[in-house]
């Protein structure tokens, strides 16, 4: 008995742990790729250099990020089966079909045209590859609308069947369950995410190279659509989140007990406890800063509209508290930060000083990767909220593992950590050194094979060079 | 007997195979990685599949996301069976998967990514074989769950097995540099082309007779009439095309040798197909007992039905666009 707890609070972690490693690449690169069809689409737009130039310099960056989002997504993909036997024998039939549509129509787009994305420029002509740039952003954005179907679908199940076998069937319309209840909100609130969060990285990096030099005219114009997008992006995040919030409420109401620490009922009006420290013994938020009402008027825009508590949730069905609690915090106090960046901007935009306030730049480099906790600390409100439960109110997470003795996922849990922190934390490093270089004039791309002859010799990076040097060659197009 | 389900076996069977013959020739570079030289030879191989090994690789997600979908009893008993295999598998992936970046990101560090890109491939794809050994030689499975013990997937079967499909890989990653390469690179592809060619012989025949010592029942569907007159077309006609890819690469044949060891591994699949059909997990449980219900075969039916012929144009565009010998400048 003992033995089997052990091996499933393994396979949790181990889950944990790769998932949100994993979710750091797709974070960013949903958002980057996005970024990079903009930038091309300027460039050939109005044939000014310094796009393309931004665009090769980011091409770099999102080639590395892209290839660790490849490998840790696989092992998403194999994990179900690995780990979660029991889940996958009892769920597959609905969400099998659902991540095979991903790799379907996303994953295969993606990886199809990354190729020539990367390598292609010179053998396919400008707008066939940013045909091909164009067909990768959609990729990302196909493969959240479908990944989040799926975990949306496990968090509100609706439109199955149960079967007498136990397995949870799909029913009449699939419609029900590719758009289940919390589906929208989330896949708003995630893609909104993703691109704050690589808004912020490319308004870190442009602020950094402005504090080394305000002049350098490649960094202003990475700042400056950076923080457009805070600007802009960050209130209607914040709008989606509280939309989101709503619907947790209505359909996983002890998910939002827990946010908001309500261990008792509050018949007239629900406090808003801003900070405390949730102590599920007893049941109560000791030290707890609160604003009275507030809660209440948030969730049901009415102060004394009555809000349940944990109490009046059996205790088996109740999520941990506390972790809840505070990610939830981390999440919605860097959301308010990235706003008072967003503000800041405009008001320096406004006074025509966007380029000449280190300490703004200070700030959006101490900044730069805060969509990256925000959105960790989401994922962890959402997913440790809907505990006990791996698909909400039919499976719990405990009934769901493979029959896998504690030292073999130990081992495999062991073998992950070291792994990924040495070759994840590698390519990190490689991405922030490629990040410290300075945006300049005749930028390369993705450049391969500096052991080759001298066809490359012509093209060393420098001022003097001429800036139409780095247009692609004339197409060839040999057999046609 | 063609319904649905027979349906869905056949599209696994075309994902595994597509994976094995894309990202294997992807990994036979890699295990054979250290036998170029460092500098221009390597350099050209790894830019030879930069531009298409994460197409290849996605078909691997396609193989184990449609398994999942199309037959998730199978999904879930086999890989807790292999857990060992497919974590080591997955590592594997993910070393030599950074290593297309990492190498040109750190020249200080080559070697050592280059290491990793070579370790990566061959856990891979030894991993990868023993796996189909470990499928092949049975799984034990009680109450929809794997009821075997920890070691199962550890046996002489499954280890040469693994070699199989090691050597399998690297014949198909030197007939891919022969195509793609010249002077003395090609050269040397189509001396290890050779060797591979032999060892990938061999081992298919060794598995072969293994697998009717193994079994009562493979032994009968190969051996005795009449499944023997459906079965023997596949041993008899992997033998003549083993003998005429040997003849092509010593011929000094430039795409030939790779189409035909791409030939070889199809009718290695067939001859998996008839030692395994009906069975997707032996020695209990067939494709019906493990299938999804039709309503999830349909519906993905139509989305396979849809995008697989989308799928298929644009990978071959995206080598269309890269075709011919791998030009020495590098890419920009």
């Amino acid at each position: 008995m003992f033995e089997q707890f052990d091996a499933l609070l393994l396979a949790r972690i181990q889950f944990a742990f790769t998932v949100s490693f994993h979710f750091f690449f797709p974070a960013f690169t949903i958002g980057l790729a996005s970024f990079l069809m903009v930038l091309e689409g300027l460039w050939l737009k109005t044939g000014k250099q310094l796009y393309l130039e931004l665009f090769k310099y980011w091409v770099k960056i999102f080639a590395i990020v892209f290839a660790m989002g490849v490998v840790s997504g696989i092992v998403m993909s194999y994990q179900f089966g690995t780990n979660w036997a029991v889940f996958s024998d009892v769920a597959g039939p609905v969400i099998g079909p659902l991540m095979a549509y991903e790799v379907l129509t996303a994953f295969f787009l993606e990886a199809g045209f990354l190729g020539v994305m990367l390598f292609g420029m010179n053998k396919v002509g400008k707008k066939l590859h940013f045909f091909a740039t164009c067909m990768v952003a959609l990729g990302t954005f196909v493969s959240a609308f479908w990944i989040l179907s799926v975990n949306s679908w496990m968090q509100t199940p609706t439109g199955f069947e149960m079967a007498a076998n136990g397995q949870i069937l799909p029913g009449e319309s699939w419609w029900d369950i590719v758009f289940n209840p919390s589906f929208p909100y989330r896949l708003v609130h995630t893609v909104l995410a993703a691109y704050l969060t690589t808004a912020f990285v490319v308004g870190g990096v442009g602020a950094w190279h402005l504090l080394k030099d305000r002049a350098n005219l490649h960094a202003r114009k990475m700042f400056s659509m950076a923080m457009w997008m805070a600007a802009i992006v960050t209130p209607l995040q914040i709008y989606a989140g509280d939309l989101h919030g709503l619907n947790t409420l209505e359909h996983q109401p002890q998910k939002v007990m827990a946010m908001e620490g309500h261990f008792q009922s509050h018949p007239d009006g629900a406090p808003l406890i801003l900070f405390g420290i949730p102590d599920s013994e007893e049941k109560t938020v000791k030290y707890a800063i609160q604003i009275p009402k507030a809660s209440s008027l948030i969730l049901k825009h009415d102060l004394d509209a009555p809000l349940a508590g944990l109490d009046t949730i059996p205790d088996d069905e109740e999520p941990p508290v506390g972790m809840v609690f505070w990610s939830f915090r981390i999440m919605v106090g860097l959301g308010f930060a990235m706003l008072g960046i967003g503000l800041w901007s405009l008001y320096a935009r406004w006074r025509k000083r966007l380029y000449d306030l280190p300490l703004l730049h200070k700030a959006a480099v101490v900044m730069g990767p805060s969509g990256f906790v925000a959105v960790l600390a989401g994922w962890i409100t959402t997913e440790v909220g809907r505990q006990p439960y791996v698909v909400y109110g039919l499976l719990r997470t405990a009934d769901a593992a493979s029959p896998l003795d504690a030292p073999a996922v130990a081992g495999s849990l062991l073998a992950f950590i070291v792994v990924y922190f040495a070759v994840f934390g590698i390519g990190i490093w490689y991405i922030l050194r490629l990040m410290s270089h300075t945006p300049h004039v005749g930028e390369l791309g993705a450049k391969r094979g500096d052991t080759g002859p001298i066809r490359t010799a012509g093209i060393t990076p420098g001022p003097t060079q001429n800036p139409s040097h780095d247009e692609p060659l004339p197409t060839e197009k040999e057999g046609e | 007997m063609m319904d649905l389900t027979v349906i869905w076996a056949f599209i696994i069977a075309f994902a595994v195979f597509a994976y094995v013959v894309m990202d294997g020739f992807d990994l036979g570079i890699g295990i054979l990685f250290p036998t170029f030289d460092v500098g221009r030879e390597r350099d050209r191989a790894m830019n030879s599949i930069a531009p298409v090994w994460d197409g290849n690789e996605t078909w691997l997600v396609l193989g184990g996301g449609g398994l999942f979908a199309a037959f998730p009893l199978a999904y879930a008993v086999i890989l807790p069976a292999t857990y060992p295999l497919i974590i080591a598998m997955l590592l594997g992936l993910v070393f030599r998967g950074v290593a297309f970046e990492y190498r040109w990101r750190d020249p200080g560090h080559r070697r050592l990514w280059d290491a990793a890109f070579t370790g990566g491939s061959l856990v891979a794809a030894m991993a990868q074989g023993m796996t189909l050994g470990a499928l092949l030689q049975g799984i034990e499975v009680v109450d929809r769950a794997y009821a075997g013990s920890w070691f199962d997937w550890l046996t002489p079967y499954t280890l040469l097995c693994g070699l199989g499909v090691v050597a399998g890989y690297a014949l198909l990653g030197s007939t891919w540099l022969i195509w793609k390469l010249d002077g003395p690179g090609q050269a040397h592809a189509r001396k290890l082309a050779l060797r591979s060619a032999l060892a990938t012989i061999v081992l298919m025949g060794a598995i072969s007779l293994y697998n009717v010592f193994l079994n009562a029942e493979y032994a009968e569907r190969w051996l005795t009439a009449p499944e023997i007159y459906l079965a023997a077309p596949v041993p008899i006609l992997t033998a003549i095309i083993a003998l005429s890819m040997i003849q092509a690469i010593r011929k000094a044949r430039n795409s030939k040798p790779f189409w035909l060891s791409i030939a070889l591994f199809f009718f290695g699949m067939a001859g998996l197909g008839v030692t395994m059909w009906p069975y997707v997990v032996p020695p209990g449980v067939t494709i019906w007992d493990a299938a999804a219900p039709e309503r999830s075969q349909i519906f993905m039916l139509i989305g396979v039905a849809i995008t697989l012929p989308l799928i298929i144009a644009y990978t071959a565009w995206a080598y269309w666009v890269f075709r011919g010998k791998v030009a020495d400048e590098g890419y920009h």
